[in-house]
């Protein structure tokens, strides 16, 4: 009797690997909302840090998409910020339109949302036609100038609300407005004067959206299609798998991701510019989901808050934070990628296990 | 008129394009990588030269010659440093490196000569060639110039020398060209040497051009010759500087003719169409997968 | 007329130029339902060129092919694939980043289908589904001897283990014709007698024709109802293996003047 007693049998979700990654980054989220709730509550964070927590929520939401196009279906994305600008935009616009009509900023920060999403997943769409048809490199740098084309296309944009509805102009500002109206969109200078209606908790929740849409995803007829097209596009093809329409299906997701994100970001300030979204932010989107781990959620989570913290824990360096920041990642790329070391922290890892399991 | 010299400013922009763009494709032919801190050596070659010439007060030739020693060194550096621990790793994770080090580049430039920006003396003399009513600059004519002895010399060394020879060896298949006895590792140092020489030329004619130097000096010319050298394949020679070329025309034309904001709109859409058409750039090969 | 005697292929005057090479030229075949056949022929004759056009990963330059009463002109891999043509390869293309259930799994795209809504939203369809992909999934590794590796890592297994769990991938599309490239390849002598075994049990349980390639003649003699020879992309000879064996012009093909 004893001895059946010792054999306790695990919850599926801890035995299993596919539901052991879940488990984790849902516990992540949901520890570091109540602990920062908390903080926050209680006087404890500090200014600075609680005016990252919707930032560091977006972006961990942009990366998550990414790490989607990167990492399951693996096409190098190097415009990921350009659909968060899209996002952005457009829900910025939404909002400034409808606080007239919409008086519940909650609403008006879903709905926003929700535009944002789908601008930005129509953008996706639009934009993976052309660059899923190309292949390895040229993929990536199609994206790289979709990314140029899209950032130097708002920054030419103007555009106006007022009693009649919208006036629109590109590249010189013809809008003339009628007394009471309201300019939404102004070239390079971007947006000014939004209202601030993201909050951590709408963060949150798009994070745990985020995540219970890519998981279901992954673990689906589709997502399995999009892997397989990952690691051999011929066998993909030889069992039935459209590689196209596979590949457009993560595209979509991972830019409605971004579009969402985006808009929760613009909504946070009160002043953005489309140049905040270029080529720096794609690559620094990119160096979150490299460092998380390709394919794994809870990595590029950790990888995001660590690396937005970074600089700001660095600031007692002042003037070196930046460079030491560079130094980190290099020698992070370094000692996980180097063949001796790796094969060093395997054994070590095998020993460890082997010394739990028996 | 206008038209003839839009296309020589074009052809001058699109010289140094050329000359970056081959950094680029040097580099990915034979190490297979992107290397995002090419821009920044430039940016560093850019800031030598500038100390050589204000500080120092070097000729402009001795300043080219310590940039061009001075990045190349760099160039070996960073691949001895950075580069090669990770010759095994993926793909992706080299590219993360060289953001890494592009992040160091303009960060310790900002540390050693600050922020500002600084001008760069004008070093060749104004005006130039007028006839008719078209007047070519002399910087323009330098840059052509040059772009073309940098082409007919790196031909010469690629196709006539042993070392060009092991070189391209070595970016077709670096199994054989090791058992063939070609150090690998010292082709790759070339290489990188040779592009990052070529980045502190480029550094200067651009300088030259457009006389302001600062940290993120690199990352913007860096992206275009990046384009350039995709534009005519990358990993091509020729490619690089055919793509660069018609980059700097494509940009002055766009420009001149449409619209000065939406230029480089104009320029990233004409290379989604010509990789649209010609998926591996202008002169890029098709590498058919065996099943 | 009688079922079997009706061919789920037919190849017509097949030909392949690459680049002013011809690969390929005139061949007639056919495979008959039920039917196991041998494509054999020296290195190089252009075996595996076949198979990539009958799956039109290459689209032949000349010729037709009829699958199961249908002419294919102009039908993509993955046409093929719903068309009921799978296929192995002769070097192993599993998906290295799934498990071997997964694998498996894939296999099932054209023939369970619901789409990403449904799974995204964990709709009641969705959980029938994967039941139903799940349940004969397991049914396939049981089969090929894998149920124990069911969540270990494709990449992992062992070679002769790779070279099953492609037959099972196949399987799971539910083809009416399955081309094994060089299935005992890299085997032992054992192994490919469990091989022999097996593919004759595919074809009664599954219901299917197999078209296979293979250098190993005892497999070959041994399970194949006909043989085709090719010999420099052109047919050589056609007939049971008894004729094959006695052919003259085999013989000089395999063993030279």
């Amino acid at each position: 009797m004893g001895a059946e007693k010792k054999k306790i049998k695990l919850p599926v979700f801890l035995t299993k690997p596919r539901y052991r990654s879940r488990v984790a980054s849902f516990s992540i989220i949901l520890a570091g909302w109540l602990i920062l709730e908390i903080m926050m509550h209680t006087g404890n964070l500090s200014s600075l840090f609680t005016s990252l927590l919707v930032p560091v929520c977006c972006y961990i939401v942009a990366a998550i998409g990414l790490n989607l196009n990167v990492g399951i279906s693996g096409e190098l994305n190097l415009g990921q910020a350009c659909f968060m600008s899209v996002g952005a935009f457009t829900a910025v616009c939404l909002s400034g339109s409808m606080a007239g009509s919409v008086s519940s900023p909650l609403l008006r920060l879903i709905l926003a949302m929700v535009a944002g999403a789908v601008a930005a997943a129509f953008f996706g769409l639009i934009i993976g036609i052309p660059v899923l048809k190309l292949e390895g490199d040229y993929l990536a740098i199609v994206t790289l100038a979709f990314g140029q084309i899209i950032k130097s296309l708002i920054t030419n944009m103007y555009l106006g609300f007022d009693a009649a509805g919208f006036h629109f102009s590109f590249v010189d500002n013809k809008v003339e407005l009628q007394p009471g109206g309201k300019m939404l969109l102004n070239g390079p200078m971007g947006a000014t004067g939004t209202e601030r209606i993201s909050t951590f908790s709408a963060g949150v929740v798009l994070i745990l959206i985020s995540l219970i849409v890519v998981f279901h995803l992954m673990y689906s007829r589709s997502g399995r299609a999009i892997m397989a097209a990952r690691d051999n596009r011929i066998a993909a093809e030889s069992v039935g798998i459209e590689i196209f329409r596979t590949k457009m299906l993560a595209f979509i997701v991972s830019s409605c991701l971004a579009g969402a994100a985006g808009a929760l970001y613009g909504l946070n300030y009160s002043t953005l510019v489309p140049a905040k979204f270029d080529f720096n932010t794609s690559i620094l989107l990119l160096v979150y989901v490299v460092l998380g781990g390709l394919g794994n959620m809870t990595g590029t989570i950790i990888a995001t808050v660590v690396l937005v913290l970074l600089p700001e824990l660095l600031r007692s360096m002042q003037d070196y934070r930046m460079l030491i920041y560079a130094i980190v990642l290099i020698l992070i790329m370094l000692l996980t990628n180097n063949e001796t070391i790796r094969t060093w922290t395997m054994r070590i890892t095998r020993k460890l296990r082997r010394q739990t399991n028996g | 008129m206008d038209f003839l010299s839009y296309l020589i400013n074009g052809l001058g922009l699109g010289s140094v394009y050329a000359i970056i763009a081959l950094g680029y494709t040097m580099v990915y032919g034979i190490a297979k990588m992107l290397n995002f801190a090419h821009g920044d050596v430039i940016m560093i070659g850019a800031y030598v030269a500038f100390f050589a010439i204000s500080d120092m007060g070097l000729p402009l030739l001795p300043a080219i010659l310590l940039s061009v020693a001075v990045c190349t060194v760099l160039g070996v550096l960073i691949e001895r440093l950075a580069y090669k621990p990770l010759r095994s790793a993926s793909a992706l994770s080299v590219l993360i490196t060289a953001i890494g080090v592009s992040y160091f580049l303009q960060n310790a430039a900002q540390l050693l000569w600050s922020s500002s920006t600084k001008v760069f003396p004008s070093v060749i003399a104004n005006g130039g060639i007028s006839s008719g009513g078209l007047t070519v600059s002399w910087l323009t004519l330098i840059t052509i110039g040059v772009c073309i002895l940098v082409m007919i010399c790196l031909s010469l060394f690629i196709n006539r020398t042993k070392t060009g020879r092991a070189m391209r060896a070595c970016s077709e298949d670096k199994g054989a060209s090791t058992l063939m006895g070609i150090n690998v590792n010292r082709m790759i140092s070339i290489t990188f040497a040779i592009g990052s020489g070529l980045a502190a030329i480029a550094s200067v004619l651009l300088c030259a051009a457009y006389p302001s130097v600062y940290p993120t000096l690199g990352a913007m010319p860096g992206i275009k010759a990046f384009t350039a050298a995709v534009f005519g394949g990358i990993g091509s020679i020729p490619g690089a500087f055919l793509g660069g070329l018609l980059l700097g025309v494509i940009e002055i034309f766009a420009k001149a003719y449409i619209s000065t904001q939406l230029s480089d709109a104009i320029v990233f859409a004409v290379l989604i169409l010509v990789l649209l058409i010609k998926p591996t750039g202008l002169l890029g090969k098709r590498i058919r997968e065996k099943v | 007329m009688d079922e079997s005697r009706r061919p789920v292929l037919e190849v017509r005057e097949l030909g392949i130029d690459f680049g002013g090479l011809t690969a390929v030229n005139d061949l007639n075949m056919e495979v008959y339902r039920g039917e196991i056949v041998g494509l054999i022929g020296p290195n190089g004759a252009g075996k595996t060129t076949v198979f990539n056009m009958l799956t039109r990963v290459y689209q032949p330059t000349r010729g037709s092919i009829i699958f199961d009463g249908k002419d294919t002109t102009g039908c993509s891999v993955v046409d093929m694939n719903r068309a009921g043509v799978a296929r192995t390869f002769q070097n192993i293309r599993l998906f290295s980043g799934l498990s071997v259930a997964d694998n498996v799994r894939t296999g099932f795209h054209g023939r369970i289908v619901y789409s990403p809504f449904e799974a995204i939203f964990r709709l009641p369809s969705y959980r029938t589904k994967e039941r139903l992909i799940t349940g004969q999934m397991k049914e396939l590794l049981e089969i090929f001897g894998l149920s124990e590796e069911r969540d270990n890592l494709a990449s992992n297994l062992p070679y002769g283990a790779q070279r099953r769990l492609e037959i099972a991938r196949a399987l799971a599309t539910q083809p009416k014709l399955l081309l094994l490239d060089e299935p005992a390849a890299g085997m032992n002598p054992q192994e490919t007698q469990e091989l022999m075994a097996m593919i004759r049990k595919v074809r009664d349980h599954f219901n299917t024709s197999i078209l296979l390639i293979e250098h190993d003649m005892k497999l070959v003699m041994g399970i194949c109802e006909r043989i085709t020879v090719l010999n420099y992309g052109m047919m050589l000879a056609q007939g049971t293996p008894e004729e094959i064996r006695s052919n003259p012009e085999v013989i000089k093909a395999y063993l030279g003047d």
